[in-house]
């Protein structure tokens, strides 16, 4: 910043910009917590909204901390279900480990660090070979490492008794357990019984925390690095920024984001197994984030409850709600993305607001974040 | 069962693979997209096949026939609505997301039109099998059908990729869709082209997977068509031979796990090896290296 002396009015200008839209998403996320907490607390909600707060929060997360790769790396990743999961797991373990040799809050705090915690390091451990490849090629690796990861899990039996922690990828016979040791994790049974911790509140919490380190990351240093490495990756090493290890920064942060969405979902649910961790998922996160616009926050929020709720919404509907919900997809993907459509909006939109011609916002945003 | 047998059953199951990779790598080589809905093409494929037989009662060569020209038509249609406007989008992501849109489409409308339980599929091809060495080693005749369709097609498609008119066109447009139109190719009716002969590959990939793997649900084409776009990049993507190669290395792979290690991880081990592929050779076995000019 020290070299633009000159246009600090700019930067200024431009600086309460990014603040006011990073207290916007703030705003929002609060505004729509009062308003349902409200409708929970005056009774005025539907059993299936009541059911949808924390999967809602949940794919907020895993939306917000994916944007982080896609929009601010700029890397395609289709693996973060596979993050999701271990922070999942890891935690769910720890839960069911701990059990109540720590007080309920406590042990869920934990719980948090240590998803977050695990599924970062997973993050790291898997970076470092993957950044290295580009596009296609890390998108394709990620979404095998996703598989790996549940394939794994699936084939994982552990279980604790006076001696420790027993692990084995055979069977439950192969831990060696005394009678009375607990198995937690069952295989392809996944693990059962984690305390049902989770809240729509910590839900909220957790989002407003993601949210902050997103934000935060974007604009400091590190974060101007990252979207230089993303918008021109040679230009960034010539002027000497590591790349590989700014890109590594952003996938491990998201990858442990990713894993505080895990650790909620794991104790909102009785039973945890991997099914819900497949590329599907990993996809569908993908979607929320295309749809939201790449790199715009506000936009991932938006559209992870909106496609979270809409199956929901559109359960009336019976066998057709998929099918309208996939043809919804591809009617907005086409009509948000496909230049004609951009042309025939702009060109609308000058006839109804004459005088601000056709250079419309929302375009130079896109383009810019191609 | 012996090594043999298990091998057998992996080249048979990754000439599949291969057929399927054929048209992912097609695809991508000339409009730069992964298509999603190539697996649910297959699936379509195999769907149509059954009715033709089960409800109509056409031959089997002839449903074939069919099944190819609906799935072609499917792939024209599905290029022109959905991926065609998006071709000059900003970002590549779009025509990604529009493709899983249209795979659930697919998935979805089958779901209505048949229902989730699955389907059992018949036998469209029915040869005798061969046995070798007194019955130590017996290969059907959908596996012999299915690994000579494989050779025909790779061989049918590298002669027309380097041979005719339309194959250099193909060609010129993957490699510069300006240039090739200045020039004088039709890049719409390439890219169109390319699509119809995938989705025509599907087609044959559905009624050989299904004959081997008799169940058909609207799902069916989902993993697999996954594993054949990870046979693609395994073999270098945008590369014919990459990708039979890949497909076959694949299948092969998938089944001597399954029979030695375990079936479980068998999906692991062979994601495990596309991983250590790519970090050895990043543009996969046959993947041409390009160099980014400043």
């Amino acid at each position: 910043m020290r070299d633009m002396g000159n246009n600090t009015e700019l930067v200024k200008r431009m600086r309460r910009k990014t603040l006011r839209g990073n207290l916007l998403n703030y705003v929002i996320v609060l505004g729509a917590y009062a308003i349902l907490q409200t409708m929970v607390m005056t009774g005025n909600i539907s059993s299936l909204l009541k059911g949808l707060l924390v999967p809602l929060c949940v794919y907020v997360i895993a939306a917000l901390s994916l944007n982080l790769v896609v929009g601010i790396s700029g890397e395609l990743s289709l693996g973060h279900a596979g993050f999701m999961c271990v922070g999942a797991y890891s935690s769910a373990f720890f839960s069911n480990a701990v059990g109540t040799a720590l007080p309920d809050i406590l042990r869920f705090i934990l719980a948090i660090f240590v998803g977050a915690a695990v599924a970062g390091l997973f993050g790291i451990l898997i970076g470092i070979p993957v950044l290295r490849l580009k596009g296609d090629y890390l998108a394709i690796v990620t979404l095998a490492f996703g598989e790996i990861i549940k394939n794994l899990l699936n084939v994982l039996y552990a279980g604790i008794d006076s001696n420790g922690l027993h692990f084995s990828t055979k069977s439950a016979m192969d831990l060696g357990m005394e009678p009375t040791g607990r198995q937690i994790i069952k295989g392809a049974l996944g693990i059962s019984g984690t305390p049902k911790n989770s809240t729509f509140t910590v839900g909220i919490i957790l989002i407003l925390i993601t949210l902050m380190v997103v934000q935060n990351l974007i604009n400091s240093r590190a974060g101007r690095a990252i979207m230089s490495t993303r918008d021109n990756r040679i230009a960034a090493e010539s002027i000497g920024i590591p790349v590989t290890k700014y890109k590594l920064l952003a996938f491990s942060i998201s990858a442990s984001l990713a894993g505080c969405a895990g650790v909620l979902y794991a104790h909102n649910l009785a039973t945890l197994n991997t099914k819900k961790f497949d590329y599907n998922t990993s996809i569908l996160i993908l979607v929320f984030v295309v749809l939201g616009g790449i790199g715009n926050l506000t936009g991932s929020i938006i559209a992870a409850v909106i496609l979270t709720a809409l199956p929901e919404m559109l359960r009336f509907l019976n066998n057709y709600r998929m099918l309208i919900y996939a043809i919804v997809l591809i009617v907005i993907m086409l009509f948000n993305w496909a230049p004609a459509a951009l042309d025939m909006r702009s060109r609308l939109r000058s006839r109804i607001f004459k005088n601000r011609g056709s250079g419309n916002g929302k375009e130079e945003e896109q383009n810019g974040n191609a | 069962m012996s090594f043999l047998t298990y091998l057998k059953d992996g080249i048979s199951l990754g000439s599949v693979y291969a057929i399927i990779a054929l048209g992912y790598t097609m695809v991508y080589g000339i409009a730069k997209m992964l298509n999603f809905a190539h697996g649910d093409v297959i699936m379509v494929g195999a769907y149509v096949v059954l009715m033709l037989l089960t409800k109509a009662g056409v031959p089997g060569i002839l449903a074939v026939l069919i099944a190819m020209a609906v799935c072609t038509v499917l792939g024209i249609t599905i290029e022109k609505v959905a991926y065609r406007p998006l071709r000059k989008a900003s970002s590549p992501l779009a025509v990604l997301i529009t493709a899983i849109g249209v795979s659930y489409l697919l998935q979805n409308i089958a779901l209505l039109l048949f229902g989730a339980d699955g389907k059992t599929f018949v036998d469209v091809i029915k040869l005798p099998s061969l046995s070798f060495g007194d019955g130590a080693l017996i290969i059907s005749g959908t596996t012999i059908v299915t690994i000579l369709a494989c050779i025909i097609i790779m061989v049918c498609l590298t002669l027309f990729v380097n041979k005719t008119r339309q194959g250099h066109a193909m060609q010129a447009v993957s490699e510069d869709k300006d240039a090739a139109q200045l020039m004088g190719v039709n890049v719409n009716g390439t890219i169109s082209l390319t699509f119809a002969i995938g989705s025509a590959l599907a087609a044959i990939a559905g009624v050989l997977l299904c004959s081997a793997y008799p169940i058909v649900t609207p799902y069916t084409g989902a993993m697999p068509g996954i594993k054949a776009f990870v046979a693609a990049v395994f073999g270098g993507i945008g590369s014919i031979p990459g990708a039979m190669i890949g497909g076959i290395l694949l299948g092969v792979i998938e089944i001597l796990s399954k029979a030695y290690i375990s079936s479980q991880v068998a999906d692991a081990i062979v994601f495990g090896v596309l991983i250590v592929v790519l970090l050895v050779k990043p543009t996969g076995l046959f993947g041409r290296n390009i160099q980014e000019k400043v």
